[in-house]
């Protein structure tokens, strides 16, 4: 087990690194920094000084270095339009983008989940054909529209929430900020976590659903219901945990992608997260920002599937033979 | 009193290509401590009797007249829930892949505890004791330490013995085995078979054990009901379907069983089930392109020549190459086979034969060791140009029709492409006659070509997968299992067919088989092969009645008894 | 053999699961003709538009901000109403769709080409190429489609010259959604061609002689396209959302060739003051689309799932 969990920390680091490198390439050499740091009457002079300081002079290899040393500080230099830290920039609103796909992805799978094995169980029931049509629209809503539809719906024609914002927040431990503590910061996480969630709802839905028609056609099904067990345990004992176990690894993935599709939520719901500066910067071409958030997006992935990983690892017997026999 | 009463069972599924019957009329008794097996042929309708009878028709078939006794109760008309309260309880089923019969997230110890007091409602500890006490009766060592293991912790083999278990804990009156040995290697096949007869006679349970192949029936059997299509043909005790049948297509099954005792010129009467491919036209040999000696010279001293031939394999892959775990599949390997020899190599699953096979015709490269064919040793030639003269003379014939023909072209394409990749004749109008005479003569009929290859059956596709075979005008011909997933009587017809091309043109083989009647029917020489390495080389004759080598002993030893099975009609091959 | 001898593909394809499955199922029979319907009607678009909603000379700002033809204050010439600009709602969504559709469609075969070749060469040749390639794969599937998208677009308008930035960036956008998609194609492929590889009919071709890249070409490839077509049909219903959600954001398509997208955007901000059809046409035009695209999908995997027949 331990030699499984090193390995798996070696590749993550490969590919941090990885996506170190693409990142800095971005931040180096994709515009000129120096033109985006210094007005227009700045001197050659002083040009070459700055760059001379900045160290743009040096080796490739020195750079990246560099930067990665930086990185792991949290240090991703300034950003050309806000002229400030994008650590600082970053920081300020990681919780609120944070907070918004926890509540998402817990929706995402306590709804998706359930509706996936049921729709599978009873796949010939009225209520499993709505839901599998129901599903059918979700996936082919895209984000940002669902997000104006309940806006016109709900914060327009019905007035029941708010439409834009987080609501009040209130500081809890240095720079993290908290919408769950107010009733208007609860209010204003509704319709942006439904949206968020939506879709991966019906992603997970449909794939749990997937696979467990596949389990229910197995020999080892076949061969509990020949033994006579009754409906409840050959489905929910036997078939439920094996569809579960290749349903851990796809989940995680799409809990990640939750924080990258946080930006359309964002955008539309004016939600002060990462995301919304995210999306500013690529039109602002701010190379800083965007290059922070990948790796900063790149180290959440790497996090997530390594436990997901370790989880397999701890819940699938068959994985585990390699070290023992 | 009857054990088990199945009468007048008609099951149905319907499809859009209208209604398929099954099972028509069919009526059969178990009694208690008898084991009945019904044999047929695929498609015959036996295993959906046994779903039936225990309740898991797969939709949309469905029972439409009949009805099967439980001793005195009507079992196929109660609900869905009691149905489910007989199902290990007083019918124990058993499938046919070990390997994919248990749940491989639960130990063993938790699938048995489950059903045993499901059914017997013990309570966890004494279900314990119960399931460990089932271990040991079927034979798995050391149980109690074993029992808290996974499935992928056992062998195949255990893993059935497991399943045994679990089909037996709760006691049941009945057990149907559906091919219950079919995947398991020849040595465990029969300690498996013992297993199931000691416990059926000791608990005096009935079974009920359905089949294709005559060595279960000749080993295990007290009575037989032989099906074809749907329809119980013939029924009776062993001794009598085997020894003596009366319906034609019970004889023609028996005389297409190949013999471990004797060697048979052809097999006969094999007609009943697809007329044995009928050759409209006959090829006069010395003028077709078929019989044109081939512009290869003849060899002084053995056509193919191994030498030290090894073949390694990767376990464990890793960076660096000492952590490397690998086997050798192939072990030091060396024989020869004469100019129109008849060469077989059997084995184990295993023991290295399609290995060597595929090393002969390149598509493996030997780690080490000679291959010479024709005098030049082809793991020496580098350019695939000059290695195309030689792949012109071998040709290979593989096992599963259903995956050897490319289901995207048609059969007119499939014979062609090596004629057209060898340029072997000069305009297309050529090339599809040679096609069309091809499919004529392994008895497919020239209309054959324009058709897809998922029209065909299995023997029907071997069929199409010869005439590709000889597409290059090859003079050796490589068959690697070549009948082995087919059913009896087909593969009788397709060995016929392989025997009367050997003949016709005066082929080299070498033939892989694990079934060692096949090979006694089939080859001059044989080579017994065991975990990569060659035990014995001998003349047909001398393996079968004289062998050399300890394994080669083993291995007869392991032969299904079928000294039962009648010898009428067949025409012995003078030796 | 009593069988009729099925002489051309045609016939082949009518008389096969498939056709027969989509006879059966009236939902997918409804989806083919509206997806038929929106894609001639895009195709066409210079036809069949009321009007030429991009030519500057023929909109008048007098028409702007009307409602539907239905509603009272309608006109028949602008069956869909107008935009803030004058631009008749029906007109703007034919070419709108026009441009997700093309965006859609390139980039889906420009996936599926990458996506194929890298596929088959890594099932094929294995070994460290194959471990190459889906080490990049699996790094690449880390990161959601719409992030790539992202970063590609970002990185591009930082190196592509402001001059030439609305000429090429239907190009990049076209680039960006391909390369974020190839992986699905594969991974797919390289599955199939792993166990195309061991069939026996493989090998057969290889004991005759017949060289990799025939053998990938006449064997393999048609064998491994059954599943390609399926998450195309899955992979076109994203691409299209992914360039909307592009260009809704704001970094799509130029403001100069609208798509359905950045209808959307346009018509957003004019939803609290009532004008609610700039954005819900357009809106109804992509959720339609893509919902046709999918049901298409779905048919066509039960439809080639040998298991479920």
């Amino acid at each position: 087990m331990i030699s499984f969990i090193f390995k798996r920390l070696l590749q993550s680091v490969v590919v941090m690194l990885t996506v170190a490198l693409i990142a800095f390439s971005m931040f180096r050499y994709v515009g000129d920094p120096v033109n985006n740091m210094v007005g227009q009457d700045t001197t050659d002079e002083e040009r070459a000084a700055l760059t001379e300081q900045l160290g743009l002079n040096d080796p490739f290899i020195v750079q990246y270095g560099r930067f990665v040393l930086n990185a792991i500080q949290g240090d991703f230099g300034t950003s050309y339009k806000y002229r400030r830290p994008v650590s600082g920039l970053i920081l300020e609103r990681l919780s609120a983008t944070l907070e918004l796909s926890f509540v998402s992805a817990i929706l995402a799978l306590g709804i998706g989940i359930p509706c996936g094995v049921y729709t599978a169980l009873r796949s010939e029931g009225l209520l499993s054909k709505s839901i599998m049509t129901l599903s059918l629209v979700g996936v082919s809503l895209p984000t940002f529209l669902i997000g104006i539809l309940l806006i016109l719906l709900f914060g327009v024609v019905l007035r029941w929430l708010p439409t834009f914002g987080r609501g009040d927040v209130v500081d809890i431990y240095g720079w993290w900020t908290t919408g769950f503590l107010t009733i208007s910061g609860l209010k204003s996480l509704i319709l942006p976590s439904i949206t968020l969630a939506l879709f991966q709802m019906t992603l997970i839905m449909r794939l749990v659903r997937a696979e467990m028609l596949e389990v229910l056609r197995t020999d080892f099904v076949k061969f509990a219901k020949a033994r006579g067990l009754p409906d409840r345990a050959v489905h929910f004992k036997h078939a439920l945990k094996n569809t579960l176990v290749p349903v851990i690894t796809i989940t995680g993935l799409q809990l990640g992608a939750l924080i990258a599709f946080a930006i359309i939520t964002e955008s539309v719901f004016q939600w002060p997260g990462m995301g919304l500066l995210f999306v500013q910067a690529i039109a602002d071409v701010d190379i800083p920002i965007m290059a922070a958030y990948l790796v900063l997006i790149a180290f959440f992935f790497v996090i997530i599937n390594m436990v997901v990983d370790i989880l397999y690892y701890a819940v699938d017997p068959r994985l585990r033979a390699d070290s023992d026999t | 009193m009857d054990l088990l009463n199945i009468n007048n069972l008609r099951i149905e599924f319907p499809s859009r290509h209208g209604t398929i019957v099954a099972v028509d009329d069919v009526t059969l008794t178990v009694q208690p401590g008898e084991v009945l097996g019904v044999v047929g042929e695929s498609g015959a309708g036996k295993s959906t009797i046994g779903n039936a009878v225990i309740g898991l028709l797969e939709p949309p078939g469905e029972m439409t007249e009949g009805h099967v006794l439980l001793k005195t109760e009507q079992i196929d008309t109660l609900s869905a829930e009691n149905k489910r309260k007989i199902r290990g309880r007083r019918i124990g089923m058993i499938f046919q892949d070990p390997l994919t019969s248990l749940d491989p997230l639960q130990t063993v110890e938790q699938q048995l505890v489950e059903t045993i007091d499901l059914h017997l409602k013990l309570g966890e500890k004494k279900s314990q004791e119960r399931a460990v006490d089932l271990l040991r009766q079927v034979g798995i060592p050391e149980p109690e330490l074993r029992i808290k293991n996974y499935p992928h912790q056992f062998s195949g083999g255990m893993r059935q013995r497991v399943v045994i278990a679990l089909a037996l804990c709760a006691e049941p009156e009945v057990i149907i085995a559906d091919e219950p040995t079919t995947a398991l290697d020849v040595s465990i096949q029969a300690q498996i078979l013992e297993l199931m007869r000691r416990l059926c006679k000791d608990k005096q349970v009935g079974m009920l054990i359905i089949t294709h192949d005559m060595g279960v029936i000749a080993d295990i059997t007290d009575r037989v009901a032989v099906m074809y299509h749907g329809k119980l043909v013939e029924e009776g005790t062993t001794a009598k379907i085997l020894g003596d049948p009366d319906h034609p297509y019970t004889r023609s099954l028996i005389s297409a069983v190949p013999r471990p005792d004797i060697r048979l010129k052809r097999f006969p009467m094999v007609n009943y089930i697809e007329e044995e491919g009928e050759r409209t036209k006959d090829l006069d040999l010395s003028t077709h392109w078929l019989g044109k000696v081939r512009d290869f010279d003849d060899v002084d001293g053995p056509l193919l020549s191994l030498k030290n031939l090894v073949m390694t394999f990767v376990t464990k892959p890793a960076l660096l190459k000492r952590n490397r775990i690998m086997f050798n599949a192939v072990d030091d390997v060396s024989f020869d086979i004469e100019q129109g020899e008849v060469f077989g190599l059997v084995g184990e699953s295993g023991s290295g034969k399609s290995t060597v096979a595929r090393m002969v015709c390149s598509l493996y490269t030997p780690a080490a060791g000679e291959v010479n064919f024709a005098g030049t040793d082809l793991t020496k030639i580098k350019s695939a140009d000059e290695l195309d003269y030689f792949r012109r003379q071998m040709q290979m014939i593989f096992q599963d029709p259903f995956s050897s023909l490319n289901g995207r072209m048609r059969v007119m394409d499939i014979v062609a492409e090596p004629i057209r990749f060898h340029k072997l004749a000069s305009n297309n109008r050529e090339v599809e006659q040679i096609v069309m005479d091809l499919l004529d003569h392994v008895g497919l009929g020239a209309q054959a070509a324009v058709r897809f290859p998922h029209e065909f059956s299995g023997g029907q596709r071997q069929r199409i997968s010869i005439a590709r075979a000889l597409a290059t005008r090859p003079r050796f011909l490589i068959c690697d299992e070549p009948t082995s997933a087919l059913d009896v009587s087909i593969q009788a017809q397709i060995l016929n067919l392989l025997k009367d091309l050997q003949e016709e043109l005066g082929l080299t083989m070498l033939f892989i088989s694990h079934d060692l009647p096949v090979i006694r029917q089939m080859c001059d020489r044989v080579g017994v092969m065991k975990m990569g390495k060659l035990v014995e080389v001998s003349p047909t004759e001398t393996l079968f009645e004289n062998p050399k080598a300890a394994y080669t002993r083993e291995l007869l030893d392991l032969m299904p008894r079928l000294d039962k099975l009648s010898h009428k009609g067949l025409e012995l091959e003078d030796v | 053999m009593e069988q009729t001898v099925e002489k051309t593909r045609l016939q082949r394809f009518f008389n096969s699961d498939v056709w027969f499955s989509f006879k059966a199922n009236p939902v997918a029979i409804v989806s083919l003709i509206v997806t038929a319907i929106m894609i001639l009607g895009a195709t066409f678009a210079p036809l069949l538009a009321p009007q030429d909603p991009f030519n500057l000379a023929a909109i008048d700002i007098m028409d702007a901000s009307m409602p539907p033809a239905w509603n009272e204050f309608g006109d028949l010439r602008f069956l869909l109403g107008t935009d803030d600009q004058g631009r008749g709602i029906l007109s703007t969504i034919l070419y709108g769709a026009r441009i997700s559709l093309i965006v859609g469609f390139s980039s889906v075969i420009f996936a599926m080409i990458v996506g194929i070749a890298l596929g088959l060469i890594s099932g094929y040749v294995g070994g460290r190429t194959d471990a190459i390639i889906m080490r990049i794969a699996d790094i690449q599937l880390s990161f959601p489609a719409i992030l790539i998208a992202l970063l590609i677009d970002g990185v591009a308008r930082g190196i592509v010259p402001k001059e030439m930035h609305t000429d090429l960036s239907i190009y990049v956008l076209i680039f960006a959604i391909g390369i974020s998609g190839w992986v699905q194609y594969a991974r797919t492929v390289r599955g199939s061609t792993l166990v195309e590889k061991n069939k026996e009919y493989v090998q057969a071709a290889r004991v005759i002689g017949i060289r990799p890249m025939t053998i990938l070409r006449r064997h393999v490839l048609p064998n491994v396209m059954g599943p390609v077509m399926v998450i195309a049909t899955i992979h076109l219903a994203l691409a299209i959302i992914t360039e909307a959600t592009l260009s809704f954001l704001g970094v799509g398509v130029p403001p100069t060739t609208p798509s359905l997208g950045t209808l959307i955007r346009i018509g957003n901000e004019y939803l609290f003051s009532g004008d609610w059809w700039i954005t819900i046409f357009p809106g109804a035009a992509l959720v339609i689309l893509v919902l046709a695209v999918n049901l298409l999908g779905d048919w066509l995997r039960d439809a080639l799932n040998p298991k479920l027949r």
